[in-house]
C-alpha cells in the first residue's frame, strides 16, 4: 500500500540507537509519552506489552529489540502509534524527531550489505543533508506471520 | 403491524435491491458462479420466507424465478439478457405485491400465471422460448393493474413499454441505470450500513422515465422508517468513548472524595448518574438476548407442522442468554434454517414415530448457554437422525466423492457431507426443503463470525447440531486475580470455587514429585501454578528475600472446570469480579493459547484474559475433541492448494513431529538386538551396509531388545536411520510453517491435523550421520565433482527446506535463494549452475520475469531453466516456454522434478 510514493512524502522521524528512521505520516495515529504498560507473558521478547490508548488496546513493540539492538538505557521512552489492519501498535523508540518532507529523488534502495533485520524492515533510504533516513516498512515490521518465533 | 411481517418487508426489500444490483452484474459476468450462488441464495431466502408467512402468491412468483436461477446455477441454461430481464420482471412483480402488502397487510388478489408461465417456459425451453416472449409479455401489466394502486400501474406500463422497445443490450444498460438511480433510495449496502432513510421497497426512478412523479408510499407509514440501522462500528466507537468517560468520571469522583466540601459535589453527582445511564444505554444497544433471534421460530414451526402434517413441539431454553447484536444478526438466518431442517428432514411422520416407539409429537430443542468464552447454541431433534447410507449414495451420485474413498470413512465423516455445497437428501424439491442451499450456507455464515458447527447424529435417535460462537464482543463477568504483581482476568463461568490455602490451615498444598496437588473434599485436585505457566517472576520476592517462591505460605487457588476436567490454578491474590468487554488480542499475540483476549479494567489498566481451556490444554490434560473430523475437513478444504504429504511421528515428549514424506526412503522397524556400536555411533546392518542410527532426541537411550521404528533416509550409496518413538500417521495438508531458528534440528512448527507439530529439519540429522552429507552445500570445494549444480529459487522457506534436502539426497549440489533478485545477484557474483529451478509465484520479480532476465543475461542465458509451480495448467506451460523455461513441474510432484532434472542435465551433457 505504501509502495507508491508521491513526489514528496511526509515522514514522522524517530531515532533508534542514533539512527534516524521514518514512518509515513499517514500511518501514524498518535505520538504518546511513556505509559503504563501491561506485560504480556509468553509473548515474543520485543513485545513490551499492551496499553490503553483512549479505550483501545494497543500492543507495544520495542523497536530496538525487534531490530536486534541492545536494550535502551533508562526506562521511559516515547512511542509512535501506528495502525495496521484494525489493530493499533505502539512502536517504542528512543526519541521522536520532527516531521520531514522529503524529496522522492533522494530515495535509494537498501544497500545489499545492510544487516538482514534492517533490510527486512526497511523500505529504502533517503539521502538527507548530513544524515540518512531509513524508512521503516510498517507492514513488514508488524508482520509476524513471516518470522514468528514460537514463544 | 405484525412484527414478523414488518421484519419480512424490510428484509425482502433489502434483498430485492441487492438482487437488482447482483443480477445486472451477473448479466455482465454470466460465468461468475459465486455471484450466481449469491443470487440464488437471496432468491431462495425470499421464497422461503414467503412460504412461512403464508403468502402463496409471492411464493409462487419467487419459486418460478428461483427455478430459472437454479437452471442457471446448474448450467442447464445459459445466462442471457432475456433470462435476466425475466427475472428482473419477476422481482418487480414481487415488489408490487409487497407494496400492497405493506399498505393493507394483505396479499393482493391477482393472477401471476402468465408471468409464471413465461418464467417456466424459459426455464424449460431455454433460449428458444425467449424469442416470442416480448409479445407474450404484453398482457402482464393488465394483471398488475387489477390490484396495485394507479401510479404503480402507470409506472409498470411505462416500464414494460420501455422493455418492449429495447433490445436486450439496451435493456441491460437500462437495468443498470435503473439500479444506479434507485441506489440512493435503496437500502444501503452492508459496507456503509447507514441510516435507512427511505422505505425499503425502493420507489422506481420515476423521473428518469418521464412518468408523472408519483411517490408510491408516503414516508410516514413505511415500516422501515421506524427503526434505523447504525453500523456496528459506530456503536463500537460509542462504546469505547463511553468507557473512557466512565474512567474519567471515576477519577473525578476520586478527587472529589479528597475534598469533602466542594461546590462540584452536586454537579458531579449528576454527571455520575448520567454517565452510568449512558453506559448502560450504550451497552444495551449492543447486547440482546438470543430469544430475539428465536422470536419467529414458533410460528415457523407451527406453519411447518401444518404443512407437513407433523406434530412438532419446539422447546427453547436459555432464551435470555445475551449475545452481541452483530453476532445475533449473523446467526439468525442459519438458526432459522437449521430449525426448519430439523423439523422437515429430522422429524418423522407421526405414524412412523409411533411405529418406532417414540411419542407422536416430535421435539425440536433449542438451547443456548455460555461456556468457556463461547456461546453454545444447540439445536437438537428426536427424529430419525442422519441416514449415512443415503448420504453416501447422494455423495457418489453428485460426484462429491468416489465410492472407494467413501469406504474408508467413518459415519461421522460421512455425515459431514451435509455441509457441502450442492448437497440435499430431500428427494423432492418442495417449498420447504432446500435445493442444496442448506447446510453449506449455514456453515459459511457461522464460520464468517469465527464460529464452528458440530454435528452429532445417531440413526433413529435424532440429530444434535452444536454451534459454537466465540465471545469476541460479548460482555462477561470475570474474576480478577494477581500473580507476580500482574493482574489477569479469568472468566467467571469457568470458575467453580476459590480455595485459600496456608501451611497451617486445613487446606494445604502437597506435592508429589514436585507436582502440587490439593486435597479437596476427599478428592485430589491437580494444580497448576500460574507463575510457572506464564513464566513470570516476582521482582520483589527476587530482590527482597532471594528465597525460592516455589511455594508461598498463603495461596489462593482458583478451581476451574473445563468439560469434565477440574483443576486448580495457584495465584497470589484474588480481587473481586468485574464485568469486562472481551477484546481480541493483537494478531501477533494470537498464538499464545493461554489467553482468550484482553480487556480494559475500570481503572484503565489493560489485563490479559486467561483461557481455562488453553490452560487445561497446556497442562496436557485435555485432548482436543474431534480432531479426526476437523482434520479431515481441513484437508478437504485445502485440496488444490499446495498440499504436502507429511509423516507425523512421536519422539520424546512435547508436540508431535513431522517430516516431509518425500524425503523418506523407507520406514523400517529395526530389531534393537541387532544394533551395534561403532565409532561412538549406533549402527545397524541394513541391506548389506552399515547404516548409522541417529536418535531423534539426543538423550534418547536405545533399549537392548524389542523393535524400534526408524525413518530411513537414503542417498545413492548410503543411508541413515532416524530413530523415533512411534509413527503416527501420514497427513496430506497445506503447510503453513512458522519458522523459528531457535531449536536445532527443527525448521519450525506447523499445524498439522489441528495439532501444533514441530517440523523436523531432515538436513540437520543427515549431517549428524555423515557430516559431509551436504558437504557440497557451500559450493566451492566440490565444484569439480560430478555433482550437477542446481539453483533453486523459491520464496517459500518451507519449500526451500523441503526441496533442498530432497535434491541433495538425489545427488545434486543445491543452492537455494529466496528471490529472483537474489538469484540474479549470484549471477553477477559469477556463480555458474547447471540448472535453475524456479518458482513462478514470487513476490517482487515473478518466475516469468526472472526467466526473461536470465535469458537476457549473457552469462546465464545457456543455463536451462525448470519452472516450479503449485498449478501447472497448459496455459502456464505455454507462457513458461515463451519466457524461456525448458519444462514445467508441479511443486509437489517429487518424481517429475527429479526426472526432469535428470533429462535436462543428460541433454546438457550430451550437447557438451
Amino acid at each position: 500500500m505504501s509502495d507508491n510514493y508521491q513526489e514528496n512524502e511526509d515522514f514522522v522521524t524517530f531515532f533508534i540507537a542514533g539512527q534516524l528512521f521514518g514512518v509515513p505520516v499517514l500511518r501514524v495515529q498518535d505520538i504518546i509519552n511513556p505509559q503504563r504498560i501491561t506485560p504480556v507473558p509468553l509473548a515474543p521478547p520485543e513485545i513490551a506489552g499492551s496499553l490503553n490508548l483512549r479505550g483501545r488496546i494497543v500492543t507495544a513493540i520495542d523497536v530496538r529489540k525487534r531490530l536486534g539492538l541492545p536494550a535502551r538505557e533508562g526506562k521511559d521512552c516515547m512511542s509512535i502509534v501506528v495502525e495496521n489492519g484494525h489493530d493499533l501498535y505502539s512502536l517504542m523508540v528512543d526519541s521522536v524527531g520532527e516531521v520531514l518532507d522529503v524529496d522522492q529523488s533522494s530515495f535509494e534502495r537498501n544497500p545489499p550489505t545492510l544487516d538482514q533485520r534492517f533490510r527486512d524492515y526497511s523500505q529504502g533510504i533517503y539521502r538527507l543533508d548530513g544524515k540518512l533516513l531509513v524508512i521503516l516498512d510498517v507492514n513488514r515490521f508488524l508482520d509476524y506471520s513471516r518470522s514468528a518465533d514460537a514463544a | 403491524m405484525d412484527d414478523l411481517l414488518s421484519e419480512f418487508l424490510t428484509e425482502t426489500g433489502e434483498g430485492l435491491t441487492t438482487l437488482d444490483v447482483e443480477l445486472v452484474k451477473l448479466e455482465q459476468n454470466p460465468n461468475d458462479s459465486e455471484l450466481l450462488g449469491n443470487i440464488f441464495r437471496l432468491m431462495h431466502t425470499i421464497k422461503g420466507t414467503c412460504g412461512f408467512l403464508g403468502l402463496p402468491r409471492l411464493e409462487s412468483v419467487a419459486h418460478a424465478g428461483e427455478n430459472i436461477m437454479n437452471k442457471f446455477r446448474d448450467k442447464e441454461l445459459s445466462v442471457t439478457p432475456t433470462g435476466v430481464s425475466l427475472i428482473l420482471e419477476c422481482l418487480d412483480q414481487i415488489r408490487d405485491i409487497l407494496a400492497t402488502l405493506e399498505a393493507t397487510e394483505q396479499e393482493p388478489e391477482g393472477d401471476d400465471s402468465d408471468l409464471i408461465a413465461r418464467l417456466n417456459a424459459h426455464a424449460e425451453g431455454g433460449d428458444q422460448a425467449a424469442a416470442p416472449e416480448p409479445e407474450q409479455s404484453a398482457p402482464a401489466p393488465v394483471d398488475v393493474a387489477i390490484d396495485v394502486p394507479d401510479d404503480d400501474e402507470e409506472e409498470d406500463e411505462l416500464e414494460k413499454a420501455f422493455r418492449l422497445a429495447l433490445g436486450p443490450d439496451e435493456l441491460a444498460a437500462q437495468a443498470a441505470t435503473e439500479v444506479a438511480n434507485s441506489e440512493p433510495a435503496a437500502a444501503p449496502e452492508p459496507v456503509a450500513e447507514v441510516v435507512e432513510l427511505k422505505p425499503a421497497p425502493a420507489p422506481k426512478p420515476v423521473a428518469n422515465k418521464a412518468a408523472p412523479p408519483a411517490p408510491k408510499t408516503d414516508a410516514g407509514s413505511s415500516v422501515a422508517n421506524q427503526s434505523i440501522r447504525v453500523s456496528v462500528e459506530v456503536l463500537e466507537n460509542l462504546m469505547t468513548m463511553v468507557s473512557e468517560l466512565v474512567l474519567t468520571r471515576n477519577q473525578t469522583l476520586q478527587i472529589l472524595r479528597a475534598h469533602k466540601e466542594s461546590d462540584f459535589a452536586t454537579p458531579l453527582q449528576r454527571l455520575n448518574h448520567v454517565v452510568s445511564d449512558l453506559q448502560e444505554g450504550v451497552m444495551k444497544t449492543r447486547m440482546q438476548p438470543i430469544g430475539n433471534a428465536w422470536a419467529k421460530l414458533p410460528r415457523i414451526i407451527r406453519d411447518l407442522s401444518h404443512e407437513l402434517d407433523k406434530k412438532i413441539d419446539l422447546v427453547m431454553k436459555g432464551a435470555e442468554t445475551e449475545l452481541d447484536r452483530q453476532v445475533l444478526e449473523l446467526i439468525k438466518d442459519p438458526l432459522t434454517h437449521m430449525v426448519r431442517n430439523s423439523a422437515d428432514h429430522g422429524l418423522e411422520m407421526p405414524n412412523e414415530r409411533v411405529a418406532a416407539g417414540k411419542p407422536e409429537t416430535g421435539q425440536v430443542i433449542l438451547n443456548a448457554y455460555h461456556e468457556g468464552g463461547h456461546i453454545i447454541i444447540q439445536i437438537s431433534d428426536d427424529g430419525k437422525g442422519l441416514n449415512t447410507d443415503r448420504i453416501k449414495a447422494k455423495c457418489v451420485e453428485n460426484g462429491l466423492i468416489s465410492e472407494a474413498e467413501m469406504d474408508g470413512m467413518n459415519d461421522q465423516q460421512i455425515q459431514q457431507f451435509i455441509f457441502k455445497p450442492g448437497f440435499s437428501t430431500a428427494d423432492a424439491v418442495t417449498a420447504v426443503s432446500g435445493r442444496g442451499v442448506g447446510m453449506d450456507v449455514v456453515r459459511t455464515n457461522i464460520e464468517k463470525i469465527g464460529g464452528t458447527v458440530e454435528l452429532n447424529s445417531t440413526e433413529g435417535k435424532g440429530t444434535i447440531f452444536t454451534i459454537k460462537i466465540p465471545l469476541t464482543l460479548a460482555i462477561v463477568s470475570a474474576l480478577i486475580v494477581e500473580c507476580c504483581k500482574e493482574r489477569f482476568a479469568i472468566p467467571q463461568l469457568s470458575v467453580v470455587e476459590l480455595v485459600r490455602t496456608s501451611a497451617h490451615s486445613e487446606h494445604k498444598i502437597e506435592h508429589i514429585n514436585e507436582t502440587p496437588v490439593l486435597r479437596l473434599r476427599n478428592r485430589l485436585l491437580p494444580l497448576v501454578t500460574l507463575r510457572d505457566l506464564l513464566k513470570l517472576s516476582d521482582p520483589e520476592a527476587d530482590e527482597a528475600q532471594g528465597e525460592t517462591t516455589e511455594v508461598r505460605e498463603d495461596n489462593f487457588i482458583v478451581v476451574s472446570q473445563v468439560g469434565t476436567y477440574t483443576f486448580g490454578i495457584i495465584v497470589d491474590r484474588v480481587f473481586d469480579t468485574e464485568e469486562i468487554v472481551v477484546k481480541p488480542v493483537a494478531p501477533i499475540l494470537r498464538h499464545i493459547q493461554l489467553f482468550s483476549g484482553n480487556t480494559i479494567l475500570g481503572d484503565g489498566a489493560v489485563v490479559m484474559i486467561l483461557d481455562p481451556n488453553g490452560i487445561a490444554a497446556a497442562t496436557g490434560e485435555i485432548a482436543v475433541a474431534d480432531t479426526d473430523m476437523g482434520g479431515y475437513e481441513d484437508r478437504q478444504a485445502a485440496a488444490g492448494e499446495e498440499n504436502v504429504a507429511m509423516l507425523v511421528f512421536r519422539s520424546g515428549s512435547g508436540a508431535p513431529k513431522a517430516v516431509p514424506l518425500a524425503l523418506i526412503a523407507r520406514l523400517e522397524e529395526i530389531d534393537l538386538a541387532k544394533v551395534e556400536n561403532s565409532g561412538g555411533q549406533h549402527v545397524v546392518q541394513y541391506r548389506g551396509q552399515l547404516m548409522p542410527l541417529i536418535p531423534m532426541q539426543s538423550e534418547m537411550q536405545l533399549g537392548k531388545e524389542g523393535r524400534q521404528p526408524v525413518l530411513v533416509f537414503s542417498d545413492r550409496e548410503r543411508s541413515m536411520g532416524l530413530v523415533v518413538d512411534e509413527i503416527i500417521d501420514i497427513v496430506e495438508d497445506r503447510m503453513n510453517v512458522e519458522l523459528s531458528a531457535e531449536k536445532q534440528g527443527y525448521i519450525g512448527s506447523a499445524i498439522i491435523a489441528e495439532k501444533a507439530t514441530d517440523v523436523v529439519d531432515a538436513g540437520y540429522f543427515l549431517t549428524q550421520a555423515y557430516p559431509d552429507w551436504f558437504g557440497t552445500e557451500s559450493g566451492k570445494e566440490n565444484f569439480e565433482s560430478s555433482r550437477s549444480r542446481v539453483l533453486l529459487v523459491d520464496d517459500s522457506p518451507f519449500f526451500r527446506n523441503l526441496l533442498m534436502p530432497m535434491l541433495s539426497v538425489a545427488g545434486y549440489d543445491v543452492k537455494a535463494v529466496e528471490s529472483a533478485s537474489e538469484a540474479l545477484s549470484l549471477c553477477d557474483a559469477g556463480e555458474i549452475f547447471d540448472v535453475i529451478v524456479s518458482d513462478i509465484e514470487m513476490p517482487g520479480m515473478n518466475g516469468f520475469e526472472f526467466a526473461e532476465a536470465v535469458q537476457e543475461n549473457h552469462r546465464w542465458s545457456k543455463i536451462p531453466m525448470v519452472a516450479l509451480s503449485a498449478f501447472a495448467s497448459p496455459a502456464d506451460l505455454v507462457r513458461g516456454r515463451a519466457a524461456g523455461f525448458r519444462d514445467y513441474v508441479s511443486k509437489t510432484d517429487r518424481g517429475a522434478l527429479l526426472t526432469t532434472l535428470q533429462d535436462t542435465i543428460a541433454e546438457l551433457k550430451g550437447a557438451a
